[in-house]
């Protein structure tokens, strides 16, 4: 009998508690903008999904801390909840359905990974909540006709196709023979199929094209291909394990190709891990710190990689800058929307034309970013080994001239 | 495309070459696998995830300025341990069920194996950095990295060792005898328990040297265990439990196979034909076993 009534105070305790709980996390309350994200803290994207973290956390105390959102004549401040995806899609589906139907949430931001990002998208879509994500570039997201999704980055495809051009401007306008390699997921197919796009642009011709397994960490059949047919561009995408087992092995092998693009250089550390052999890559990147974009809360890149080194002790990765830029898209949306209305929100939102330190910002009506074009950095070491990415193409913003052909390993 | 190898006969030697030093590798994981089935009966699922683990030890060597080649010594001394540890905790629970326990059981290990690395490693994909250089033969038409040829020499040596240790020692000798008969060998006096848990240490042990070894060749990641497991397995069913010249073979040729695999059908084929023909191979070892069945009836 007594035990019962335990429990019943006990069960009766929680059901006061969770009520309370829901309600003081529904979308605006007081002065807050309540934000909600799957993050992907454990598993295999974790160290991205801690970089997303940071960023949107760095963004959200700058904005707060600078005045926060304006919102018809009332300051509001961000708050962002956040759940442990485990970098698994099923469960940032089910986080996505629970911070919207459980939390009250309004408003999303986005994942790290395209995977996941696809994976919630339907369900922010089906309750009519605006995300804006930072780290999805898969083109399939863009296509499926999605009204409350807005990515402030550029689309996969164009991540490699600037290399091609290039290397066909440097082959004096004519036709270059490409190698190409790329995992199978979703991410580096769909800069495959830029590259196949560039190359039809340009005449080229894919002379390899071979595709990496999930697990993978030996590329030496395509190596020694790579070898024996002599191609004028190798493309390599394979997120940070494809990048560093081509350098590894390509060093090893003494591989000499006039140009190597690769995609995820700074995420794999590639001159931290691998010094003078990552030398003459070329990296797609969304961002770099070098670039003159310019805005009021974080000023410019420098400033915000050296504020960023200040708070987590390390120099931002793209990953970080996008999801920073985020935020700033959603306290621009909010105000000028003078609403919290979802509906209103994200008419703001497909209505933004504005410019972040990380680049412009304007959606296509496919949700992509179509106002800011990626950036290619090229590694380059000193005498004494200590290598820096610079920014070589495009020329507008290029720091740094772009070294072609990459000398060969016996001159090296 | 698909003719590459016909058309630039280079690659074949390369490939071949390739596929040696590479078996030679998946060869001692795969003999860890076979002592400890032989012995105990068990199918160690999370035997790639030891790997790995021994691929940290030589990476967090390589971090602290130590060439990732000691791992080789230092990683099997510290995996010894890690494997007498997991017998204690867990194996010795499940060591007289039945072998869907058992699997299940390492299974388990495996799961936690992996996530524990990612929590306490992060989920980059790291490696060591070994500054070997390369071989060239024939003009540079065939490279093959050092770092290949220092893994295959290496791993040729711990199996040699480990034979003269085996016929030799007294451990190595009640560990035949118990995988003999386990229930002949108690009676005679030996501690089939000590036995156990030793076999489990050894496996761990080698594995250990291997995970090194792939530190320096390759990349190591978190959840790059199975693959590992995978080829072990088969490469036991293939050579039989006990039959080390078998285990070689079979490893070698199942590297040889994986690259002409990769030049043939194409890169995106690689680990696919590895399971294929472990599918084939199961088909076929079963056929033959029903045979041998029928014939004891």
């Amino acid at each position: 009998m007594k035990l019962n009534k335990i429990i019943l105070s006990f069960v009766s305790a929680l059901v006061i508690l969770f009520s309370t709980s829901v309600a003081s996390f529904a979308k605006v309350v007081g002065d807050k903008i309540i934000l909600g994200a799957a993050i992907s803290l454990t598993g295999k994207y974790s160290s991205n999904g801690v970089h997303t973290q940071n960023g949107y956390n760095m963004a959200v105390d700058r904005i707060n801390s600078m005045g926060g959102v304006k919102v018809g004549g009332k300051t509001y401040k961000f708050d962002i909840i956040y759940y442990d995806d485990e970098s698994n899609p099923k469960r940032a589906a089910q986080l996505a359905e629970r911070l919207i139907s459980q939390d009250g949430v309004e408003f999303m931001l986005g994942p790290y990974s395209s995977g996941l990002t696809k994976a919630i998208a339907p369900v922010t879509e089906k309750y009519g909540v605006p995300m804006v994500e930072a780290n999805g570039a898969s083109r399939s997201l863009f296509t499926k006709g999605y009204k409350y999704l807005f990515a402030v980055l550029a689309p996969a495809n164009l991540y490699l196709d600037v290399a091609i051009e290039t290397a066909v401007e440097l082959n004096g306008g004519k036709p270059v023979r490409i190698a190409q390699a790329f995992e199978q997921d979703a991410f580096s197919q769909d800069v495959r199929l830029g590259i196949l796009d560039a190359a039809e642009r340009t005449g080229s011709k894919i002379i390899i094209d071979d595709k990496l397994p999930k697990e993978l960490n030996d590329m030496a059949a395509t190596l020694v291909k790579v070898k024996q047919m002599k191609p004028d561009v190798l493309v390599v995408s394979g997120h940070t394990k494809g990048a560093l087992t081509a350098i590894r092995q390509i060093a090893e092998m003494k591989v000499d190709v006039p140009m190597l693009a690769m995609t995820h250089c700074d995420a794999a550390k590639l001159s931290k891990q691998h010094g003078k052999n990552s030398q003459y890559a070329l990296c797609a990147s969304q961002w770099h710190k070098s670039l003159t974009y310019k805005d009021d809360f974080f000023k410019d890149g420098m400033t915000y990689a050296a504020d960023f080194q200040k708070e987590f002790g390390y120099d931002p990765p793209y990953q970080s800058a996008e999801s920073s830029a985020a935020l700033l898209v959603f306290k621009d949306a909010f105000e000028r929307a003078n609403s919290f209305d979802q509906k209103k929100v994200r008419d703001a939102l497909a209505a933004t034309n504005m410019q972040t330190f990380y680049g412009n910002i304007k959606f296509a009506p496919g949700g992509q970013n179509v106002d800011k074009p990626m950036v290619l950095f090229q590694v380059m070491c000193d005498a004494s080994g200590s290598c820096e990415n610079k920014v070589v193409a495009p020329l507008k913003w290029a720091s740094a001239k772009l070294i072609h052909p990459i000398p060969k390993w016996s001159e090296r | 495309m698909d003719f590459l190898v016909f058309q630039y006969p280079m690659i074949t030697v390369q490939a071949c070459l390739d596929g040696i030093l590479l078996g030679v590798l998946f060869a001692l994981i795969a003999y860890g696998m076979a002592l400890q089935w032989g012995v105990m009966n068990i199918i160690n699922i999370a035997q790639g995830d030891l790997v790995i683990l021994g691929g940290y030890i030589a990476y967090f060597m390589y971090l602290y300025g130590i060439h990732p080649a000691w791992g080789v010594i230092v990683a099997p001394v510290i995996m010894y341990f890690v494997g007498i540890a997991i017998y204690k905790l867990v194996i010795n629970k499940v060591v007289d069920r039945d072998l869907f326990i058992s699997i299940l059981a390492t299974f388990g290990i495996s799961i936690l194996f992996m996530q524990l690395m990612n929590f306490a490693f992060g989920a980059d994909v790291v490696l060591a950095n070994s500054g070997y250089g390369t071989t060239m033969l024939f003009d540079s038409n065939v490279v093959l990295p050092n770092s290949k040829i220092f893994s295959a020499f290496i791993s040729i040596l711990f199996a040699v060792c480990l034979v003269i240790y085996m016929k030799k020692s007294k451990l190595g000798r009640a560990i035949r005898a118990t995988a003999q008969n386990a229930r002949a060998a108690k009676i005679l006096g030996v501690d089939t328990e000590k036995v156990y848990a030793a076999t489990f240490g050894i496996n761990a042990a080698l594995c250990g040297v291997a995970g090194a070894l792939i530190s320096i060749t390759f990349t190591i990641h978190p959840y790059m265990g199975l693959p590992y497991t995978i080829r072990s397995f088969m490469i036991v069913i293939v050579a039989g439990l006990g039959n080390l010249p078998g285990v070689a073979m079979s490893g070698m040729g199942l590297g040889v196979f994986e690259e002409f695999a990769d030049y043939i059908l194409g890169t995106e084929f690689r680990i696919g034909s590895v399971f294929l023909l472990l599918v084939l191979i199961l088909v076929y070892r079963r056929f033959k076993l029903s045979r041998k069945r029928e014939y004891l009836k």
